[in-house]
């Protein structure tokens, strides 16, 4: 039987929720309002700033100074390639995980997971010089690859709590009709795991897509997303928070966007398997 | 065969060869996002129109970004820039390390018309290694309107004493006007190039010459006494965050009476469109202590150098070439008027009666002037820099004591406690690193 919840526990719950959500997104907030003002404006004190008035300005001149569209389309490929790669490596491995576990499988997934937790800069050096004897410096392929590896183990911890919810009697059911290893992924794990998959793949295109160290280490003028078209406008020596604000809301635009339409996906994919 | 068809085998041919030699070289160049290199990127047409054979790419990031990325490339001979905006600080380090190609140019170029002080800050046994593109000091920024008020007026050299007396005339914390903003936030190119720069005004020093931190000295206790004192008494609330756009946010906003901070800040605070206080500001050699020589005021440039790894040298150097020239200068004036031309490199540009128009250009000069990166201190020291020690360790060193220095501005350690912390980790990193036996 459902809990009788009171009106006025209703509004409390309603007023922290929102309250919570509106201080998590101010940031964004500000960083829009900041994008339509003009630089003299943009610093004067926050009461100010609202009724300073708008304009459009900045990004007038961040259309003239930089080629968004050339970093967008960088950011595009980069976040989408490595992650549909980093699925394509995980999917069977996380099968492996999940219904033929050896002996050893808890400590592998500690083990990957344990990666994550080395500081990017450590393995800078080694990693430039890899990609500069291999000519991958500045190229869209090298950022694919190594953003890959680095949300790789994110992912096969996702989609291994994801199928280890899938009960392995159907797999089972479906090897007993004939089904062979190939098969039994594409055409029986792969769908049952969709939502999962589906939340593996938003929330790995977010992280790929916001990706500041490697993106902006690894690249030049050819492959440089939008975290580099953002970095070109803050300075130590000038005024730069308008035109910084109108490079940021520009580049967080498109994932927000996305985020928006998909929340219902990236919750549900969150909270899979968290209530039985 | 028929002729026409030879004819046109032939036209062929020769566009095959004739876009063989216009086959164009694409360069990389690195560049900080200030105001001057932005206006470089919006008149590439002219470097074009001479070199139509030499396409320019162009990367513009932030400045730690920017020193992170090239510091990577440089270091591992990565070869993804063929130009590169580097400071003062690097030129010298670089060059010894055999890291950038020294820089030689014809007659035309005029490599004698830079300013000494800038060129020596570049050179390393006699070759120059980095070509400057913006060269600058610091200075004191003063409100007319408010030292008028005081009853008082800025002489042209002020010592460190008449501006505590400004600083202490002008403070009127009802109505939010601070005497004096100065830099506090914790950085190497922050709070202690400031303090660096000041503490040198005062007879103080980084090393001895046999790389002993000084910090255990008198003149330094007194530079960051009167440092935390004036800032105490006379500067804004939570100033151990302030970096210059922070203070530059509050000059412009009418909260400051002085302000010593980097001479480029001046086309800024006198720019009306941003600044409130546009036509009350003027301008004063930064201080010094009264009996000692040296004035608290750095020396700094961005230049353009070419790393040791490109493949495109002589594009690389054309470049270069061009975008510290004379004619760039011209270039600049004619486009966007002489106040936007790009300050202290070169001696041609203070003579020319149109740019001696300028309100600030000839207190710049002076400024640079008044800086000697070679001989930047009261004693003889080892080392080459006036706000900075040009050191491959200093960044780390220079960030750690600034960090001492900013938390006791922020009133969580003593003046003293942050002076023993400054001279226990120098000595420990400067021992670590060979330069102590």
């Amino acid at each position: 039987m459902a809990r009788a919840v009171s009106s006025r526990r209703k509004a409390l719950v309603t007023v922290i929720a929102w309250t919570i959500g509106l201080a998590i997104f101010f940031p964004i907030l500000w960083t829009a309002i900041l994008s339509f003002k003009s630089e003299g404006n943009a610093i004067a004190s926050p009461l100010t700033v609202l009724t300073t008035p708008f304009t459009l300005e900045s990004y007038e001149t961040v259309q003239e100074r930089s080629n968004y569209f050339g970093h967008f389309w960088n950011s595009v490929v980069i976040s989408l390639g490595s992650t549909l790669l980093a699925l394509v490596i995980a999917i069977p491995a996380a099968w492996a995980m999940a219904f033929v576990p050896g002996r050893r499988t808890k400590d592998l997934l500690m083990w990957m997971l344990s990666t994550k937790m080395m500081p990017a800069v450590g393995v800078l050096v080694p990693i430039y010089l890899i990609f500069r004897d291999l000519g991958l410096l500045d190229t869209r392929t090298g950022l694919v690859v190594v953003l890959m590896l680095m949300n790789l183990p994110i992912v096969v911890w996702m989609l291994y709590t994801y199928f280890r919810e899938i009960p392995g009697e159907i797999l089972e059911a479906a090897r007993m009709d004939g089904a062979t290893l190939k098969d039994e992924l594409i055409h029986v794990l792969t769908p049952m795991a969709v939502p999962g998959i589906a939340s593996t793949l938003l929330l790995n295109i977010i992280l790929a897509w916001n990706e500041a160290f490697w993106t902006l280490n690894l690249t030049a003028a050819k492959a440089a997303p939008l975290t580099a078209f953002i970095a070109s406008y803050s300075s130590p020596e000038g005024l730069f928070y308008a035109k910084l604000s109108a490079a940021s809301t520009l580049a967080i635009a498109p994932i927000l966007i996305l985020g928006w339409f998909s929340q219902k996906q990236l919750v549900r994919g969150l909270t899979f398997g968290a209530v039985k | 065969m028929n002729t026409k068809i030879r004819a046109l085998m032939g036209a062929c041919a020769l566009s095959a060869l004739a876009t063989a030699a216009l086959a164009e070289t694409t360069i990389t160049v690195a560049t900080v996002n200030n105001g001057d290199m932005v206006r470089m990127q919006g008149l590439m047409d002219d470097f074009y129109a001479k070199h139509p054979d030499i396409k320019v790419d162009w990367v513009t990031l932030e400045e730690n970004v920017l020193r992170q990325k090239v510091t990577t490339d440089i270091a591992t001979k990565g070869g993804q820039y063929d130009v590169m905006t580097i400071g003062t600080y690097e030129a010298p380090i670089w060059g010894k390390q055999g890291w950038l190609l020294p820089l030689e140019f014809d007659a035309a170029y005029d490599v004698d018309d830079l300013l000494p002080a800038i060129r020596g800050g570049l050179t390393v046994d006699g070759k120059l290694y980095a070509a400057p593109f913006y060269g600058e000091s610091s200075m004191i920024m003063y409100r007319t309107d408010l030292m008028e008020a005081a009853g008082l007026t800025m002489p042209a050299e002020p010592t460190w004493d008449d501006v505590k007396a400004a600083a202490a005339a002008m403070t009127d914390r009802d109505n939010e006007i601070y005497g004096i903003c100065l830099r506090g936030k914790a950085g190497w190119g922050e709070n202690m190039a400031f303090l660096s720069a000041m503490a040198n005004s005062y007879g103080a020093k980084w090393f001895d010459m046999e790389w002993n931190p000084q910090f255990d000295g008198a003149a330094w206790k007194e530079t960051l006494t009167d440092y935390l004192d004036m800032m105490t008494n006379y500067g804004p609330p939570g100033a151990s965050n302030n970096g210059f756009n922070e203070n530059l946010a509050l000059f412009q906003q009418g909260h400051c009476g002085m302000w010593i901070d980097a001479t480029v800040a001046a086309s800024f605070v006198t720019n009306p469109n941003d600044s409130t206080v546009a036509d009350r500001v003027g301008f004063a050699l930064a201080p010094n202590k009264a009996g000692i020589a040296k004035h608290g005021n750095w020396l700094w440039a961005w230049n353009l150098a070419i790393p040791a790894g490109t493949q495109k040298a002589e594009a690389a150097k054309t470049f270069v070439e061009w975008a510290t020239s004379k004619d760039y200068t011209a270039l600049v004036a004619e486009h966007e008027g002489w106040a936007n031309v790009p300050p202290g490199t070169r001696t041609s540009l203070y003579e020319n009666p149109e740019y001696q128009k300028v309100p600030f250009a000839a207190m710049t000069l002076n400024s640079i002037n008044a800086a000697d990166p070679t001989n930047p201190t009261v004693d003889p020291v080892p080392y080459v820099g006036v706000q900075f020690v040009a050191i491959p360790e200093f960044q780390g060193i220079g960030t750690a004591v600034g960090q001492q220095f900013s938390a006791a501005l922020a009133g969580t350690t003593s003046a003293d406690d942050a002076l023993a912390a400054a001279q226990a980790l120098t000595t420990r990193e400067m021992k670590k690193a060979g330069y102590i036996k």
